[in-house]
């Protein structure tokens, strides 16, 4: 067997650490208390002692949203950052790029996750969603075909469903907080 | 307990076993290593001393278990948690129709004892987290043929914790094999030493996803079809059940749904074994690819066992996708590797110092250059300085003890935006 131990012994002390915290944890420990978030965002931890569900809520003070308060649920498996972490709006929204079911549509939540990326930034790609929808990319095909045939109309749905009304039939929650 | 284990299991070898194998082991070369022990010395260790690990029984584990069997190592041991389908016996050539359904690790194991005589294998049919640091501890060797980053990256979290430089026997090289049709890789991770599987994460090519959107809105791919099933319809349909891709009746309705989509859209190609192929995203198997990278990680174990030639340093990669292409670098050590790198430090601390003032000694320290420490241990959080419901919460154990948190040799984890790294402190208390 080869004497490992002889030529570890050159090494230098940087080895010796002995964490029993998994990797996963300490990347998100390293997102959570670096986040940077403007006063649009704000974050919830239901159990404080969990890290790795939380929810966020985003209320925007500019664009066809502003007034409305958005709230995500976050969950983080073990495996981040190899996986992404799963992002879904908890409330049913008109949104062109966020589902009845709230699912959202966003690239880096999927196809164009890498590991260096981190909570920061999936969490300023959400609010960006709100700033400018993207009629391009539907999850919610009705509201992104009115988004692009008829402004006046899409905007005032939006107002309309954020003040908990029913449009075409899907009753939309409450989220205006003024 | 070894007499009688010697009846069942240490039949004599048979003659000429081992002629070609002691051409390697009876001298050195001008290029072996000093430490080489050629003769029997060398033979003994190999053959009645050393104990490795394979881990996985599947493609790449056939080929390893009978490759370590008939190089000479003679205990083995095997974990796998599957049961053999009938679409492994293409390539898993331990298993046979009669054994579909059996544990992998049960069935490899007593095949190969069967077919070499003289070999002990013992097989454990579960989960590579159901052991501990004592289990591990045991073995000289770890092969792994995985087919998970999961599995992969919390086999090597735990070889590297488990290094104790006080004990040189806590060192376990780790040789990790792993194919995609006709790519392979091999490495050999000596834990502390060499860069660790953690190192490397962000190599991995992410496996396919494709845009919500497009699977809502503009399928044109029966994998289109199969996601839209699976990701958007399965949470609709049943909220409170998980998907199960082992469970047939899952896969089942999957295929049904992902099948009447295509339709819809006039796509074809949706069949019962895409859909599994999709949903459980595995990648074609190539039993060829599985003996080259099986061949190399035992030649890998044999050398490292044997000190008889210098073994990969660290990565080989194999590329058949483009003619035949291979190459060998080292790979090296990520410093802000959550697992093997970032810093240590032992702090001495008096027994009544507070959190507060443990925060004030490390922006002190030279050395490191902290602000803003965030502190945990493996269980809890001590304080974090973001985001801001986590601040409060954490704010009243700024006036405790740390004593009172951590215990005398404990760890606590430390991150701060000025850190590039983790930073792991060890406590001790002094009276």
């Amino acid at each position: 067997m080869i004497k490992i131990w002889s030529m570890k012994k050159n090494e230098d002390a940087a080895a010796k650490k002995k964490p029993k915290t998994s990797a996963a944890q300490i990347r998100v420990q390293k997102d959570l208390t670096e986040l940077d978030l403007p006063s649009t965002m704000q974050t919830h931890f239901p159990d404080p002692n969990d890290l790795l569900n939380f929810t966020l809520t985003i209320t925007p003070d500019e664009g066809m949203y502003k007034g409305g308060a958005f709230k995500f649920s976050f969950a983080i498996n073990t495996n981040y950052p190899h996986d992404p972490p799963k992002v879904k709006c908890l409330q049913t929204i008109y949104h062109p790029n966020v589902d009845l079911e709230g699912n959202v549509c966003l690239n880096i939540l999927r196809e164009d996750w890498k590991p260096v990326l981190n909570l920061n930034s999936v969490m300023v790609g959400l609010q960006y969603l709100f700033l400018e929808p993207n009629a391009d990319d539907p999850l919610n095909k009705e509201a992104a075909i009115e988004m692009s045939k008829n402004r006046d109309q899409f905007l005032s749905n939006v107002k309309s469903s954020m003040n908990g009304r029913n449009i075409k039939g899907v009753q939309y929650d409450k989220v205006s907080v003024s | 307990m070894a007499t009688a284990e010697l009846t069942t299991t240490q039949k004599p070898d048979w003659a000429g076993r081992y002629f070609h194998i002691d051409q390697v082991l009876n001298s050195g070369g001008p290029r072996t290593d000093p430490q080489f022990a050629a003769g029997d010395e060398v033979k003994k260790f190999l053959r009645e001393t050393s104990k490795i690990l394979v881990i996985g029984a599947g493609g790449l584990g056939c080929e390893i278990l009978a490759n370590l069997a008939l190089t000479g190592f003679k205990d083995i041991h095997v974990i796998d948690m599957d049961t053999i389908d009938i679409s492994n016996l293409n390539r898993q050539f331990l298993f046979r129709p009669k054994d579909v359904g059996h544990s992998k690790a049960n069935v490899a194991a007593e095949f190969i004892m069967k077919r070499v005589p003289g070999v002990k294998v013992t097989p454990y049919f579960g989960k590579i987290q159901d052991k501990g640091e004592d289990y591990y501890m045991q073995f000289h060797l770890v092969i792994c043929g995985l087919d998970s980053v999961e599995a992969r990256r919390w086999i090597n979290a735990t070889l590297v914790n488990m290094v104790d430089e006080s004990n040189p026997d806590s060192l376990k090289p780790m040789i990790d094999g792993g194919t995609e049709g006709f790519k392979g890789q091999a490495r050999v991770i000596i834990p502390t030493v060499t860069s660790c599987y953690e190192c490397s994460l962000d190599m991995l090519n992410k496996p396919t996803a494709f845009p919500i959107c497009t699977i809502a809105n503009t399928p044109r791919l029966p994998e289109h079809c199969i996601e839209w099933a699976s990701v958007l319809e399965w949470p609709k349909v049943f909220a409170d059940k998980k998907l199960d891709t082992d469970d047939p009746e899952h896969i089942g309705w999957l295929y049904k749904v992902a099948a009447a989509r295509a339709a819809e859209f006039k796509i074809e190609g949706v069949t019962w074994s895409l859909t599994q192929g999709v949903v459980k995203n595995i990648i074609p198997a190539i039993a060829s690819t599985n003996a080259i990278i099986a061949a190399a990680c035992c030649n890998e174990a044999f050398k490292i066992a044997t000190s008889s030639a210098a073994y990969l340093n660290n990565y080989f990669m194999l590329i058949g996708t483009e003619s035949v292409y291979s190459y060998t670098f080292e790979h090296e050590k990520r410093a802000d590797c959550p697992v093997c790198g970032g810093e240590a430090v032992d702090i001495n601390l008096k027994s009544d110092t507070t959190v507060e003032q443990l925060i004030d000694i490390l922006i002190e320290k030279q050395d490191i250059q902290i602000k803003k420490p965030s502190l945990s241990t493996s269980t809890k959080q001590i304080y974090f300085q973001a985001p801001p419901q986590l601040e409060q919460a954490t704010r009243p154990n700024l006036e405790k003890k740390v004593s009172e948190l951590v215990p005398d040799g404990g760890d606590i984890t430390v991150t701060a935006t000025t850190l590039p790294f983790n930073l792991s402190i060890r406590i001790t208390y002094s009276s």
